[in-house]
């Protein structure tokens, strides 16, 4: 059997997934014409990993860690973030986000803390393309399996990137695969938060640990098991549902825009062509 | 006789047969400067793997080809005998996952591509048509039969190429490297391990088994080419991942020595087998 998906995530392989994942970013960047990439480092632990396995992939000169505060916010995500880029020997930039985005909600002052989020993640992605074009590099995303398959991400927001090297990584691996690459522990242990208001932690919005999802979308995502069979192993029937239901409803951050099929062939529909053409 | 085969493990590029031909002549030329005999490349060695819409785009007509005519020149000139990969439009304009064995200005036989894995990450069925002819095929050193990746996971290919003469049997393939589970290796490559050793030791045949390396759009071919002998021992290991030609030795008295000594094929019940299979089709199709 190619992969053993009932095998436990503690049998998780890190040293392989380092050699595949640096790997699939030294092909994936340099074929296209790229030596370099830039990674927006929050001082947590996917981009830390990302981080640390790009240097891998292109030489820590060639990964340019970019710090994007939201001044306000957990003031120790910053020192963190330049730790992450200090412990690389990477360039380290640091682009307080707060006036652009506060310029902006100036107009909309009544906004709520997911407008603000989402408009959070957008200035990012903006600054990370931009900063791209500076540095002749590809914007490598930090968005792991578990977030991109609950959609607990913002669309054209961190989930923008020319690749995702840990997107098929779920998170629990993420922190295996943290160790492995030496990744500062106290980043490793701290709470995950998407960093969108204060206080905010990840589990706490989604009301479960990352454990417990993981251990839902093994089920049904890698071993199709039926989801109305997983309470019969085992598992909360409500936070099974509300899984499924977080990866159905967010199925449109993971595809392309939707165009209407008109014609002989149709971009989406029956154009097919890999975005490695002739690379 | 013993011959020197080359695995020529390489990375195609997607959709660009020109590059391609350039890495293969480059390495047919490492080859001949290494006396290889027989020179093996990985399944759509000229093409690359996901092709999806540009199957027509590259496809060859091995009646009317440049490129196949450059390399069975160069299987005269090099006195290297070759597998190569690539599309082949048939004159009824089906495409086939074919691989062609070359040798000494002649092309010898085409493989077409029996199982199409149309399933989980692959798609090939909606792009190729299926080989329907299963045949070993003689050669100056030996008889031989070649099968592209999927095949090799019905054993039933083995079973007739092995029972139709095979001695030494050429596994081609593009398999994208998955599983991050075991200690050691990727779960892909223990498969393949495990398929070529046991397709040698249970048919007491050569498997001289060439996969590429290289990324398309985030699949990974994760190369190990190996030649495993007629016991089922792995004779030569390519690297991981990285491009690689590596050699080994295929020694006619060892399929011998092997036979002679497992005398499974002599015991084999091809009567039998083919008296149940008829009843089992007839029963599938219900024909009964």
């Amino acid at each position: 059997m190619v992969q053993d998906p009932d095998t436990p995530v503690e049998k998780f392989n890190p040293a392989l997934a380092t050699e595949s994942i640096t790997r699939f970013i030294r092909d994936e960047v340099t074929k296209v014409g790229f030596t370099r990439g830039v990674v927006g480092v929050s001082g947590g632990i996917d981009s830390a990993v990302v981080a640390f396995l790009t240097a891998r992939a292109l030489g820590a000169e060639n990964t340019y860690c970019i710090s994007l505060p939201y001044k306000k916010h957990d003031p120790s995500a910053r020192a963190d973030a330049e730790a992450i880029a200090h412990a690389l020997g990477a360039p380290f930039q640091t682009v307080d986000i707060a006036p652009m985005v506060d310029a902006y909600f100036a107009h909309f002052p009544e906004a709520d803390h997911i407008r603000r989020g989402n408009v959070m993640a957008r200035m990012r992605m903006i600054v990370l393309y931009d900063l791209s074009r500076v540095h002749r590099a590809l914007v490598i995303g930090t968005s792991n399996k578990t977030e991109a398959l609950i959609g607990y991400t913002t669309l054209w927001g961190d989930m923008a990137a020319a690749l995702w090297p840990i997107g098929d990584i779920y998170k629990t691996e993420v922190r295996i695969l943290a160790r492995f690459l030496g990744v500062p522990e106290r980043i490793i242990s701290k709470p995950p938060t998407a960093g969108l208001w204060e206080g905010q932690t990840d589990e706490g919005e989604l009301g479960m640990s990352y454990e417990e999802i993981d251990a839902i979308l093994v089920e049904l995502v890698d071993k199709r098991i039926p989801k109305d069979v997983l309470p019969e192993r085992g598992f909360d029937r409500e936070k099974v549902e509300r899984v499924y239901e977080m990866m159905r409803a967010s199925q449109f951050k993971r595809r392309m825009p939707l165009l209407p099929k008109v014609s002989t062939r149709s971009i989406n529909h029956d154009f097919k062509y890999k975005r490695d053409w002739g690379r | 006789m013993v011959i020197k085969v080359g695995l020529g493990q390489i990375k195609p590029a997607l959709g660009d047969v020109k590059r391609n031909l350039e890495t293969h002549l480059k390495v047919i030329e490492q080859a001949a400067a290494a006396n290889v005999d027989l020179l093996v490349f990985p399944e759509l060695s000229l093409t690359g793997y996901y092709l999806q819409d540009l199957v027509p785009e590259v496809a060859l007509d091995p009646e009317n080809s440049d490129v196949l005519q450059q390399l069975i020149d160069l299987s005269h000139r090099t006195n290297v005998d070759l597998v190569v990969g690539f599309v082949e439009v048939a004159a009824d304009y089906r495409f086939f996952n074919s691989a062609a064995y070359l040798s000494q200005g002649r092309l010898v036989h085409i493989h077409r591509k029996i199982y199409l894995p149309t399933y989980g990450m692959f798609d090939e069925s909606r792009y190729l048509a299926a080989g329907e002819v299963l045949r070993a095929f003689d050669t100056r050193f030996g008889r031989m039969g070649i099968l592209i990746c999927e095949d090799l996971w019905h054993p039933s290919t083995l079973y007739l190429m092995a029972h139709d003469g095979a001695h030494v049997l050429i596994a081609v393939s593009a398999s994208p490297g998955r599983g991050l589970r075991r200690p050691d290796q990727l779960g892909s490559a223990y498969a393949w391990e495990s398929i070529n050793r046991s397709a040698a030791q249970s048919y007491m045949l050569y498997v001289v088994y060439v996969n590429r390396v290289g990324f398309e759009d985030g699949a990974m071919f994760s190369g190990g080419s190996e030649l495993v002998d007629p016991f089922g021992r792995c004779l030569v290991k390519a690297k991981t991942f990285d491009e690689d030609l590596c050699f080994g030795e295929i020694d006619a008295l060892e399929v011998r020595r092997a036979r002679t000594l497992y005398p499974l094929l002599r015991d084999e019940r091809l009567d039998l087998t083919l008296r149940e299979l008829q009843r089992i089709y007839a029963r599938r199709h219900q024909l009964e």
